[in-house]
Order: structure tokens, then sequence, then C-alpha cells
């Protein structure tokens, strides 16, 4: 039964999976180390301990997450060869670079993430230990880098002679460099940070939610939302950017993503609705002019329409609902914190209202589930072609018969792997609360200055 | 020297560092388990894992260096390894992923006692992934993935019935234990560790006869499964005689209790003329009359870019390597577990 299935499909949905779980350790594995540093930098500034300690517990998490990212990283790794066969076979020539130099940066994480971790109370400048961060965002943010490189490399592949289904005369920087890479990265470094930051805040909602009423966990809210606002709005700026970009350079993805039929001038933004047989759109909210602003600045700019391109070639239609559902988290992830920053101004007398922390526990899932969105988007958006232009997926993938197998055996193991994580890191907080641990350590004084 | 001669040359390093510091590690996994079964769990326990906590890491990502580095620059072998390799391929990538995220719950979760289950998960995969990974040396013999009508297959068949894949898992099996005996030796006398130092000399020494017997066993197997690499081992045969002696000088000096440091320096040495000699002997082909390094490396452009790459990538990664090692392995107070406090 499980050999029939079509190995093309069964590839698409085991890499599919492996990267479900993977691309949610790997934003958190950019993003946090940034946080660590806020925190730890905080603490060593102002000499308040409560940061130190916030630091400490964030990196202690930290530590398991990645470890759990190593070994999906491993899987994705491997499978790209083990599933796609002939897309690395043929865009290897092209594209091997950035895969290559991505173990270098990975390597650099590692280790200083390793030497971090070890040595919190090991050197006589507390700021030594702070600049081990340094190496470990570096190389994360450069693995992230190099990866996305390679996707927007995928949706715009440039750099090379295509001569008889062979790429020559590559030019591997020029293909790395290739007109989606800027936007695309700068939205993947964005929201790996904005997530991070979202997710420690649930956190430190959920603590006082809880009904802890320490400092502590006010200090953490504090940081961790401000930090979410701050790095949302560059998320959202820079998602502007990549509208332009797709419209330019990838209108079909643009179009199939707003629904936007025939080219025209003044064209309006689509915000939900359905689509009847003969693809008029019901029940939608229309923002007129609001496409083209999106796509040039200008109401009169036009808007390249999906009649365009041959019925083979467009991406499906369903991406029009990832791209709005992201689109609403990405704009409660910064109403939520804007909520909080005028708390004081609200009604009501309570500083932490319970539906205020409610709202920020939420961010940390809106700003994951944004992350798988916007994955979705920019996949399922590439559609048919695994390179835009030269390789359509069905071509890419491997033709053995055993990959159902496989897909359930690998379903398995993430199941397994979550599992067990989540068991291990509740277990890792609830044993040691912050509160207790701050007396044990003689920090729980108001502002926890050491003595 | 071409392209594909350097890009394999610097492949085969990685590979040979991961088969190092994979083995202590699989095999230090290994005899933890066993110390837990035979009650010596007290005496080595803890300097096993003072030794895993901050190298583990960096261990998987020399064998991912190796793979990408391997379809990078020679993109053919993504096509026929990865075609014909998916169902041993994901079998091997699932242990590696238990192996990986077991340690860390066990190491960075809150618990201390040792849970039956981990243990279990981790020696078992000590043994298994090592012979999961080896076996693909064997399918490198060729006679194992074939090609018909433009598809690329394996056949389990030639697989399983040929005595060469058993003789090289066999090889696999012993090396790990031997090399990790080896290297426990020289870390346990180091942290100042009578008690443990006695229990890993033991094992050491238990294991280095096998090893020898199975490296012997698989060399002649080799003549079998492919005569033309076996004359081409002969022909360098120097190598192989350099590689027993330095495993003479290694076990002498553990069985002297002298220069343990030395004697975990031959067993590198040992492994390395062996396996550079397997290796040089092996080529022009990556997979037996497939892939070869000269007519498969990508285009010279790419190739250039990936070795410029790669020697960058070391400038960074040497110096941090160095680092790591000064901080936890070759210091003195943290491999006596002194201070240095965790967290």
């Amino acid at each position: 039964m499980m050999s029939s299935l079509d190995p093309v499909l069964m590839s698409r949905i085991l890499t599919a999976v492996t990267l479900f779980v993977h691309i949610v350790l790997a934003t958190i594995g950019v993003g946090i180390p940034v946080m660590l540093a806020l925190a730890e930098w905080r603490g060593i500034r102002t000499g308040d301990m409560h940061y130190t300690l916030l630091a400490r517990r964030w990196a202690r998490g930290y530590v398991i997450t990645v470890a759990v990212g190593v070994v999906t990283g491993t899987a994705i790794g491997l499978q790209l060869s083990l599933l796609w066969p002939t897309f690395m076979r043929v865009a290897g020539k092209a594209i091997a670079l950035p895969l290559f130099m991505e173990t270098f940066a990975f390597f650099v994480e590692a280790i200083f993430l390793g030497i971090y971790l070890y040595t919190w109370d090991r050197f006589k400048s507390k700021y030594t230990h702070l600049l081990l961060l340094i190496p470990v965002a570096i190389g994360s943010s450069a693995s992230a880098f190099f990866i996305t490189s390679m996707n927007a490399f995928m949706n715009q592949p440039q750099g090379f002679e295509w001569v008889n289904g062979v790429f020559t005369n590559v030019n591997p920087f020029i293909a790395m460099m290739n007109p989606a890479t800027p936007s695309k990265v700068a939205h993947v470094l964005a929201s790996a940070y904005t997530t991070s930051a979202a997710a420690l805040a649930s956190i430190a909602a959920y603590s006082l939610l809880r009904g802890s009423k320490h400092v502590y966990f006010k200090k953490a809210l504090k940081l961790t939302v401000i930090s979410t606002f701050v790095f949302a709005i560059a998320t959202i700026t820079i998602g502007d950017f990549s509208g332009k970009f797709l419209a330019k350079f990838q209108p079909e993805k643009l179009a199939a993503m707003e629904w936007h039929f025939d080219t025209m001038t003044e064209a309006p933004l689509i915000y939900g609705g359905v689509l009847d047989e003969n693809n008029d759109i019901k029940y939608a909210l229309k923002i007129p002019y609001a496409l083209s602003i999106l796509a040039g600045n200008r109401p009169n700019t036009e808007v390249i329409g999906l009649n365009e391109f041959p019925e083979d070639e467009r991406p499906p239609l369903m991406i029009h609902y990832f791209f709005d559902l992201k689109v609403t988290n990405g704009v409660l992830l910064v109403l939520i914190p804007l909520l909080y920053m005028f708390r004081r101004k609200l009604p009501g007398k309570k500083p932490y209202p319970k539906w205020l922390l409610i709202a920020i526990l939420a961010l940390g899932p809106s700003a994951m589930v944004a992350i798988w969105l916007g994955w979705f988007l920019a996949e399922i958006g590439r559609q048919p072609w695994i390179v835009r232009g030269y390789m359509k997926v069905a071509e890419a993938a491997t033709t053995s018969p055993s990959v159902g197998w496989m897909l359930v055996l690998f379903i398995l193991l993430y199941l397994v792997l979550t599992v067990s994580a989540v068991k291990v890191l509740s277990r890792l907080f609830r044993n040691k609360n912050a509160e207790e641990e701050l007396k044990q350590l003689g920090w729980d004084e108001q502002g926890g200055r050491e003595s | 020297m071409s392209y594909g001669l350097a890009a394999i040359a610097v492949l085969w390093t990685f590979l040979f560092g991961y088969l190092i510091i994979a083995s202590i590690d699989f095999g230090a996994g290994f005899f933890s388990f066993y110390s837990v079964l035979t009650g010596h769990e007290n005496k080595i326990h803890n300097i096993i894992q003072r030794y895993l906590s901050p190298v583990w890491e960096v261990t998987n990502v020399f064998l991912i260096f190796f793979v990408v580095g391997l379809v990078a620059f020679f993109p053919d072998a993504a096509y026929y390894y990865g075609t014909a390799l998916l169902v041993p391929g994901s079998l091997a990538t699932v242990l590696l992923a238990l192996r990986g995220a077991y340690y860390a719950y066990n190491t960075y979760g809150h618990h201390k006692e040792h849970n039956k289950i981990y243990m279990a998960v981790y020696g078992a995969t000590g043994l298994l992934i090592p012979a999961a990974l080896s076996t693909i040396l064997a399918i490198s013999e060729g006679g194992i993935i074939y090609e018909s009508e433009g598809k690329v297959g394996l056949s389990w068949v030639n697989f399983f019935m040929n005595p060469y894949t058993w003789s090289v898992i066999l090889l696999a099996l012993v090396s790990v234990l031997y090399i990790s005996a080896m290297f426990l030796c020289y870390y346990a006398d180091r942290a100042g560790d009578t008690a443990a130092f006695h229990v890993v000399r033991g094992y050491a020494l238990m294991w280095s006869g096998p090893t020898i017997a199975a490296s012997l066993l698989a060399f002649f197997q080799i003549n079998r499964q492919n005569p033309e690499h076996f004359q081409s081992m002969l022909n360098m045969s120097w190598m192989f005689i350099a590689s027993f002696v330095c495993f003479l000088l290694a076990v002498y000096l553990v069985w002297k209790r002298e220069r343990l440091g030395l004697s975990f320096i031959f067993v590198i040495l040992q492994f390395a003329f062996a396996w550079y000699g397997y290796g040089r002997s092996h080529l022009p082909y990556i997979l037996y009359k497939q892939i070869s390094v000269n007519e498969s490396i990508t285009n010279d452009t790419m190739a250039v870019a990936m070795i410029s790459a790669f020697v960058l990538g070391l400038l960074v990664l040497i110096p941090s390597l160095i680092l790591l090692l000064k901080l936890f392995l070759f210091n003195a107070n943290y491999v006596q577990g002194e201070p240095a406090k965790r967290r």
C-alpha cells in the first residue's frame, strides 16, 4: 500500500514535516542569542541580578531547543540528498556554495554556545562571557543567511548558463546574491528575532498569570514585550519591501497571494473572501488602491495579474489565506505590545490585568504561526517550480518507492522528540522555579544587586 | 593536484575527524551503559560525562560537513547515493536523532537519576550508528547500487549476503570500542582518577586484539569484493604496515601505563595510516565504476569557490576549536572537575 504512493508527493510531505519541526527550532536558534545578549548586558550594566538570572534560565532552556534543532537540522541536511537527489545533482552545480558555508557557520555557533553554557563564572570580567554571544549570534544569523540565499535562488535563479539541462558557466556569488536574497534574508532574520522575543514574553506572561507576583517576572515581561514590538515593526517594514520585490520579480506569486487576475493600475487589496467557480471573489474586504500601493507605493502602479501566466505555471490560490492570516498575526504582534506599553492609560486599576496577560501569552504562538504561514506562502507560492523557470518539483524528487514508509518513520520520530522535549522543558522550569532560585542565590532583594 | 583530488582529500580528512571524535563518543556511550549493567558505574560514569558535555554538538557537524561537502563537490553522489540509500540513510538519521536528543534531555534536563530508557538508547545507538554508517564503505566498493532503465536502486540481496559488508560492520564496532577506551585511558589518567583508569585500561587492552583481527579480516575480504582495489592497496602496503606499527606502540604504552597522551597519538596515527591508505587505493572512484573524482567533480568555478570558502572557514574554525579544547579538554582544573561550576 505505502509503496504504491507517488514518491513526489510523499517526498514533498516528508520534507514539509521535517521543516515544520525544524523551522520552529531554527527560528528560536537564530533569535534567542540576541535576547540572551540583551538580558545579560542589562544585568551587567545595571548590576541588577534579576536580568542575569533571566539570561541564565533562558540559556538553560535554549540549549535543549538547540540540541533538538541540531537533530532536525541533520535530518533535513541528509533528506535534501535522500529525497531530492536530482535537484541536488542539477542545482548543486550552481548553489552548493552557501549550503557548504552554512556548515562552517553552524560549527562556529555550536563551539561558542558550548563554551558560553559552561563558563558562567569562569572569567574575571563579566563582559568576557557576554562577548561569547557575539560569535554565537553571528554564526546562527550567518546560517540563516546562507540557507535563505539558497532558497532565494530557487525563486530567482541567476548566475549561470542553462545548456542541455545543466547549469554551466556558473558564478556562485551572483547565484547567491540574486534579487530575492536581500529582502528574504532580512525578513527571515527579523521574524526570527520577533518570534523569539514573543515566545519569551509568553513565558513571562504565563508565570504572572499563574499568580507569581515577583518583580523578576515583571522585568522579564517588559524586556520581552518591548523587544517584540521593535522587532515586529522591523519585520513588517521589511515585509513591505518583499511585496515590492515580488511585484517586480515574481509577479505570479504576488498575484496568486492577492487573487489578482487581471493586470491593472489602481489595484485593490483583497482581504479574506472566497472564490466561486468562475474565480469571482465573494465576501472579501476590498481596500481600494492598496495592492498598487503595496506593489509600488503609488495608486497608479500597474500590478500584473495571474491571467498573464499559463495555467500550469500558476501557484495554488490557497496561498491567499496564508498571506492574509500571516499579516493578521503580524498586526497583532504590534498591537498587543502597544496595549502593554499604554497599559497605565487604559481604564481599570490593575497594572497587569488578566486580559492583557492572556493577550501577551498569545504572542509566542501567533508569531510561530506567522512563521509557518510565511514559509507555506514562500514554498507553495513557488509551485510548480523547484527552481523557478528551470526545474519543476515533479522532476526533482527521488524515484524510490519507499518514501511512504520513511514518512511514517519520521512522523513517529518527531512525535517522540517533541513530546519528550516539552516534558523535559516543563520539568526543567517547574522543578526549580525562578523565585526559589533567586532565594538560593541570595539575589532576592529588590533590584537584586550583588553585595 | 586536480580539484577533484583536493576536494576528496579535504572531505576524507573531515570524515577521519568524525571517525575519531564520534568513536570516542559512541564507545563512551556504550561503556556508560555497560558500567551501569556491571556495577562499575560510580567509577567511570563521571569522567565520561565530563568529557562529553561540551563536545557533543561538534561531533555531528563533522558528519554533516562531509555529507554536504560530498554532494556539493560531487553532485552525482547525491544522485546515486541519495536515491539508493533512502532507507538505510533514513534509519541512520533516526538513530542519530534519538541519540542526540536523548543525550541533551538527560544532560540538560533537570533530574539526576540515570534514566534507564535513556541509558539504553544511548548505549544501543552507540553501536548501531557506526554499524549503519560503516556499511556505506562496503557499498562504495560497487556491485550493490545498480542503475537500470534510468532508475537507481539498492540490491538488498547483494548487500546482506556479502561477507565484506559484515566484515566492515565488525571492524567498525570493535574499532569504536578500542578508540574510545584508549582515549578514556588518557583522559582518566589526566584527571588523576585511578579507579576509572584501571577500568578503562582493561577495556582498552581487551579490545586491542579484536581490532587487529577484524582489520585483517576486512583487508582480505576486499580481495573477494573488489580485486582491483585490493591490488592497489597492496601497492601502498607500507601505509598498512605503518598503521600496524603504530598500533603496537600505542598498546605497549597503555600496557606499561606510560605516556598515555603519546599512546593516543599513536592510536590516531594507526587509524590515519589505514584510513588514508584505504581511501587512496579506492581512488579514483567514490562509488566503484559509477562516481569518480575526475568525472563527477562540479564545475571549476564552483570548486574554486568552495575550496576558498573552506580555507577561510578553517581560519575561523581552527582557533575556535583550539579554544574549546583548551578550555575543556586540556584544562587540568576542568578535567579534574574542580571549579568551572555548571550554569
